[in-house]
Formats: C-alpha cells, sequence, structure tokens
C-alpha cells in the first residue's frame, strides 16, 4: 500500500459509515494463519534459502443497516515472510460500501469480482489483479481492485457495468523470494502504454443469465492488461532484472456452463486487441462427480480441462496449449476431509506440473492443510521453466476468530 | 316383520355408534378416503399436510445444527435461512442459506429452485474467492454438512415427489397418527422407502423412518416441539435424526421464525448470493 490514492478512497468510504449502528448489525472476524515452506530442490540464486516461515492474517469488519440493503465491509489482509521483503506485504481485500434498491445494486470501494466457469485457469477474469506472490502457481488470490459497479438483475438476466479509476500494479517477489524468475522483477523500471498510467480509467460490462441447465456470461473489457510484458533490461545498479510493461486491450469474452446431472461441461474464451495484435484463447473441459463411491459417505471428483492459445509458446499465459486432469476427494465428514491431485501436461514441450492439496478442520476454529507443486520435464523454451527448480511443499494452520 | 325391523334398528344404531366414538377417536380431516384405498388415502394425508401450510409467502429462521458421533462428541453448524412458497405443483419453495460457523466456511451460501420433473437448480457462493458456482444436484443421497441430514432430507417435500400407500392409523404420543409409506419418485435417492408419521389433528410429521437400498432401517426422524405462527403455521423447534447404523446423531435447532418478512423474488437470485449478510 505505497499509493494514496488507495488511502483517500478508504477514508471516503469510512466518512460513509452511518451514525449509530447497533451491535446486531456489526460483524468482525479475522483468521491468522503460520505457514512453513519447503524447497525440495536448492535455488538457482544465492540469495535464496530452502526453507521459508511467514504468518498472514485477514480481518473482516461488517455493518450493516437499512434492513441489511446498505452495507459496509472492510477486509485488510498482511503478511510478515521471513526471506521476501516483497512477500510481507498488506493489501485491501475489500473496502466497500453497497446498496441494495429492489433490482439495482450499487458497490463503492475495492471489490473482488470473479467471472468464468472453469477449474485449472482462469482465463475470461481480468478486473482484479492477481496476488501473484500469495498464489504464485494456481494465481486464485486477487487484490482488491477499486470500483463503481452499477447492478440490475431483470428478467432479461443480470446485467454489470464497471469503473475501473485505478489499476494495480502486480507485485512481484524479491531477488529472496521463492518461487520466482531466475531475474527478479525490477518495480521500479514498470512503463505504460497510456501516458496516464496507473490512473488510466478502465471500464468493463457483463451480461449473465441461466437457461434451464444452461448457466451464460458475456463480457467486455477496455483499459490496462492486468498481466504485464516482462523484458530483460540492466536496473540502475547495471544488474540484469526484467521490466513490467503494462499494455491497453480490448476483451470480449464468453463463460458457459451446462450443468446435466453429475456432468458439468465448462467452456470460457476471450477475443483480444492489444499492441495492435489481435489474439484469443480459450479453455474448458468436464467436471463429473461419482456420489457416494466405494459405498463411503465420500464424493469423487474428476476433473479434465485443456487450454489453448493463438500466441502459442510467445503467450505470456503460461497455458497455452496444456491438458489438466484432477482428482477431488471430499470425506463429507464433520471435519470436511479433502484431497487434491492434481496433474497438467503442457502438450507442445512435454513439460509437467503436479499439485496436491489436504486439508481438513481441527475442532471447531482451526483448519489444516497441505500443498504439493512439483515441475518435471520443463524444457528452457516453456514459460514455466524459470521456475521449474522451486518445487515446493507448503503446510498452513488456520485459527479462525 | 316387526323383529326384523328391530334388528335392522339396533344394527343401525349400533354402526351410527361406533363410526361417532370411531370419529371421536380418529378427529381426522373431513373427506378423507375409506382405509380400503389405501393408495388414495395416503396421497390425500400428504395433500392435507401440504394444504395445512399454505399461504405463508416468506419466511426467515436461524438453524442450529449440532452433530454427535458415536462416542459423544458434538460439533456444531450455524446456518441462516430465507425461504421464498411457491405454490406451483412442478416448483418448490426457493431457499438461500448461509453458514455462520464453522468459521471456515463463514459466508459460504446456497440457492436452490426445487423442482418435480426435472432436476433442482442449485447455486454455491463461495466468500474467500467471491465466486458463484453451478453445482449439480444429483447429489442427493450425501451427507449435508457431514450431518446425518442428507440433502435429500433438506430439500423441500412436495407432494408429487413421492407415490403414496396409506398403512393404518395409530396413537402417536397424545396423539393419533395416519401410518403412510411413501416411496421416492425422483431420481438418486438414497432411500427405497420412508415410513411418515402425520397426526390426525393438524396433519404435521412427527416421524420419519427411512428404509436404505439393502431394504433396512438405516435412519428415524423426530418432530417435536411444535410452534404455531400467525395461528396458522406449525413449525418443529428441534429435530433429531438418529443414524441406526453408526450411531451419530444430528439435531436440527430452528430459532427466530418469522413470516411474511417481505422477501420477494428479487432476494433469490444469483446476484443476491453475492451480497454480504
Amino acid at each position: 500500500m505505497r499509493n494514496p490514492g488507495r488511502a483517500s478512497l478508504l477514508a471516503a468510504i469510512v466518512a460513509l459509515a452511518p451514525q449509530g449502528v447497533h451491535a446486531d448489525d456489526l460483524g468482525l472476524r479475522g483468521t491468522i494463519e503460520p505457514e512453513l515452506r519447503v524447497f525440495t530442490s536448492s535455488a538457482s540464486n544465492p540469495q535464496q534459502r530452502d526453507t521459508d516461515i511467514s504468518v498472514s492474517g485477514e480481518v473482516t469488519g461488517k455493518y450493516m443497516w437499512d434492513g441489511g440493503d446498505q452495507s459496509l465491509v472492510v477486509t485488510p489482509f498482511a503478511r510478515l515472510d521471513q526471506q521476501d521483503y516483497r512477500r510481507t506485504h498488506w493489501d485491501l481485500r475489500e473496502a466497500r460500501y453497497g446498496l441494495v434498491m429492489g433490482k439495482w445494486e450499487v458497490r463503492l470501494g475495492f471489490d473482488k469480482v470473479f467471472w468464468g466457469v472453469t477449474e485449472a485457469v482462469h482465463l475470461v477474469d481480468v478486473i482484479n489483479q492477481v496476488d501473484i506472490i500469495e498464489d504464485p502457481v494456481k494465481q486464485e488470490v486477487r487484490l482488491g481492485q477499486p470500483m463503481l459497479r452499477l447492478r440490475t438483475t431483470q428478467d432479461f438476466g443480470s446485467f454489470d457495468a464497471f469503473l475501473l479509476p485505478y489499476f494495480r500494479e502486480r507485485d512481484f517477489p524479491g531477488p529472496q523470494g521463492r518461487p520466482a524468475y531466475d531475474l527478479p522483477v525490477d518495480m521500479s523500471l514498470t512503463r505504460y502504454e497510456s501516458s496516464r498510467q496507473d490512473r488510466h480509467v478502465d471500464g468493463a460490462f457483463r451480461y449473465s443469465n441461466h437457461f434451464g441447465d444452461i448457466d451464460l456470461g458475456l463480457s467486455y473489457f477496455q483499459g490496462t492488461n492486468r498481466d504485464p510484458i516482462l523484458t530483460p533490461t540492466l536496473s540502475k545498479d547495471g544488474d540484469p532484472v526484467l521490466a513490467p510493461f503494462y499494455a491497453q486491450m480490448k476483451q470480449a469474452s464468453f463463460d458457459v456452463q451446462a450443468t446435466k446431472g453429475a456432468w458439468l461441461y465448462k467452456l470460457e474464451g476471450y477475443w483480444r486487441r492489444e499492441l495492435g495484435h489481435e489474439y484469443e484463447a480459450a479453455t474448458g473441459g468436464i467436471e463429473y462427480t461419482l456420489y457416494g463411491v466405494f459405498g463411503s459417505e465420500g464424493d469423487l471428483g474428476v476433473v479434465a480441462e485443456y487450454a489453448l492459445d493463438s500466441r502459442g509458446l510467445m503467450a505470456r499465459d503460461p497455458y497455452e496449449n496444456d491438458g489438466f486432469l484432477a482428482l477431488r476427494w471430499t470425506a463429507n465428514d464433520e471435519a470436511s476431509t479433502s484431497f487434491l491431485g492434481g496433474a497438467v501436461v503442457d502438450a507442445e514441450t512435454g513439460a509437467l506440473g503436479f499439485r496436491f492439496k489436504g486439508e481438513r478442520r481441527l475442532g471447531d476454529d482451526y483448519r489444516l492443510s497441505l500443498e504439493a507443486y512439483f515441475f518435471g520435464n520443463v524444457p528452457r523454451q516453456d514459460p514455466i521453466y524459470s521456475i521449474s527448480d522451486d518445487n515446493y511443499l507448503q503446510f498452513r494452520i488456520a485459527r479462525f476468530f | 316383520m316387526s323383529g326384523w325391523i328391530y334388528r335392522a334398528g339396533v344394527c343401525a344404531a349400533f354402526a351410527v355408534t361406533i363410526s361417532v366414538l370411531a370419529g371421536s377417536a380418529h378427529a381426522e380431516a373431513p373427506g378423507l378416503p375409506a382405509p380400503t384405498d389405501a393408495t388414495a388415502r395416503g396421497l390425500a394425508i400428504a395433500q392435507e399436510n401440504d394444504k395445512r401450510d399454505h399461504g405463508w409467502g416468506d419466511a426467515k429462521a436461524d438453524m442450529k445444527m449440532i452433530l454427535t458421533n458415536s462416542s459423544g462428541e458434538t460439533s456444531e453448524r450455524a446456518l441462516r435461512f430465507m425461504m421464498l412458497e411457491n405454490t406451483g405443483d412442478d416448483d418448490g419453495n426457493w431457499s438461500l442459506m448461509v453458514f455462520d460457523k464453522p468459521a471456515d466456511i463463514e459466508g459460504t451460501a446456497l440457492l436452490t429452485y426445487p423442482h418435480v420433473k426435472e432436476a433442482d437448480e442449485q447455486w454455491l457462493y463461495l466468500p474467500t474467492v467471491k465466486r458463484v458456482k453451478r453445482i449439480s444436484s444429483a447429489n442427493k443421497s450425501g451427507p449435508f454438512v457431514g450431518s446425518e441430514f442428507a440433502f435429500e432430507d433438506f430439500s423441500t417435500q412436495q407432494v408429487a415427489k413421492f407415490a403414496y400407500k396409506w398403512l393404518k392409523d395409530e396413537p402417536c404420543g397424545t396423539l393419533t397418527c395416519h401410518v403412510v409409506e411413501r416411496t421416492p419418485q425422483y431420481e438418486d435417492s438414497g432411500y427405497t422407502r420412508e415410513i411418515v408419521w402425520i397426526d390426525t389433528t393438524d396433519y404435521q410429521f412427527r416421524k420419519i423412518d427411512y428404509y436404505d437400498r439393502k431394504e433396512s432401517l438405516l435412519k428415524t426422524l423426530t418432530y417435536s416441539d411444535y410452534k404455531l405462527y400467525e395461528g396458522k403455521f406449525w413449525r418443529p423447534q428441534q429435530l433429531d435424526m438418529v443414524n441406526h447404523e453408526t450411531g451419530k446423531t444430528t439435531r436440527l435447532a430452528w430459532q427466530a421464525y418469522s413470516f411474511h418478512t417481505g422477501l420477494s423474488k428479487d432476494d433469490f437470485t444469483t446476484a443476491s448470493l453475492e451480497r454480504a449478510r
């Protein structure tokens, strides 16, 4: 949080808070989550270490009034990291005011939005910046995005308009950070296509509806691409680094899911125009769940998806011609025990990635999770080559209060 | 001749007395088909139960769920419900439930549009990623959040979802109950049949025995602590499900029921799922 714009927006939101809030309408909850990461191969960079201890915390404050039609939600997040000064960071995940008037809804402030249907890659979900430091491989954790959102839900479906007045840069790991590119990203060298830089006002629209067992979303986004182009260069001190460049883009996208019994069929894709070029990407697949498998109370889910990008290996997205297969076991027990094992294979380069996640609740207020990420057979031209020596295990204990 | 008239008169008087006595013991709903037509009588009992609950419009309520395992350890869930009455024959009541406990799934919400002929429509809201996900409703027999209640025990019990057969009338506590066998007509049910006790006074559920695919008694659900709202609508404050195979039990405690709260269809959309609650 080095930007005064965010602080002033937060101040404006706090000023909107109603007077004399009843205790019933006030909710406060939080999480503290210590973490241990163990890297199984030695680092390519002498500044990197093989273990890392860190702790994160998140608090959500919620006020509701006017029969629940008006609300304020504030969720600050912070992490302290032993090794990487860049991973020691904080963010306003949410700080927003909401107003509901029958079929209309307004939201103002830092907020998160999710678009799309698939599990492995989230192509059409472009409103929020990825928190790549928190979630380097799956990239499902997002930074709060300042926005004005207007929504109406009518018989013809739900229609959303977004005004995004401020752009949030992607935070990259520092020289001690892992997993990380072999060359560190020097954020002081960040450049933008727009002369307004991070003050470029972006806009987006979305229509979504369901027709029987079909759920459909159509979206349009115009503004700063959240995904930077990284170019090797020299830092001010003459060290080799990567410099981020944020281009302007126009994106039209769709996402569709058919829900047929225990089978889900999913497809999403976009058409983009950026720096005078046009390109497309799509991902889709199936999800099937066997309920009460092997006479137990557990469910076994299978997810198979494929992702394709017309830019091929020139794509910045690592999943340009990749297949995914995952098995998910949900025990349906009191502790909500679940296991997920997944593999990704790049059809072009033969590179392999593996992911494992197991979690369960301990008592009412704790949750244990173990994650593992491994890469194999990654050739030099593959986009994930530079993090392929960063295989790691991650162990977390979350305490909820 | 006179002797014949006399005997007929005595018989008639006796029959009237019997039926009056029987009537007072069985203050059943008027117009119920005779016991000789068990199918029609069973269906009529289910319809009467359904009819007595017409007109509640919309409701809000809180629910606590207490899970007890075979060694007596307990864990608790807390949920808030919003419900909207759907009077059509093909669709069930809409519901939106939000979890308050356990803390790690707080804010997770489930929206359900139940149907009789087609599959139910269900969306799940995952608050950490702000994602609304259309989910499969084929999981009827799986446990609901680790409890002894299956998803199908939770969904609305529309009359047309079952075939009925009246078995007998018998005392149940201080009341008399119709005992009706009902067979699920929808796909993916975990039960072959259910035996339902519905009282003859208010036509409310008192007990259900669930028989699994092996035809053995799997679970028993007991309804208790009924409370009358708005002078018309009975709601049990406590439901106890016992699993006879595992010895585990789940108690549902309903609190803070309120009716006609002004909820409309706009409060049961995928957009409303995403709102803070």
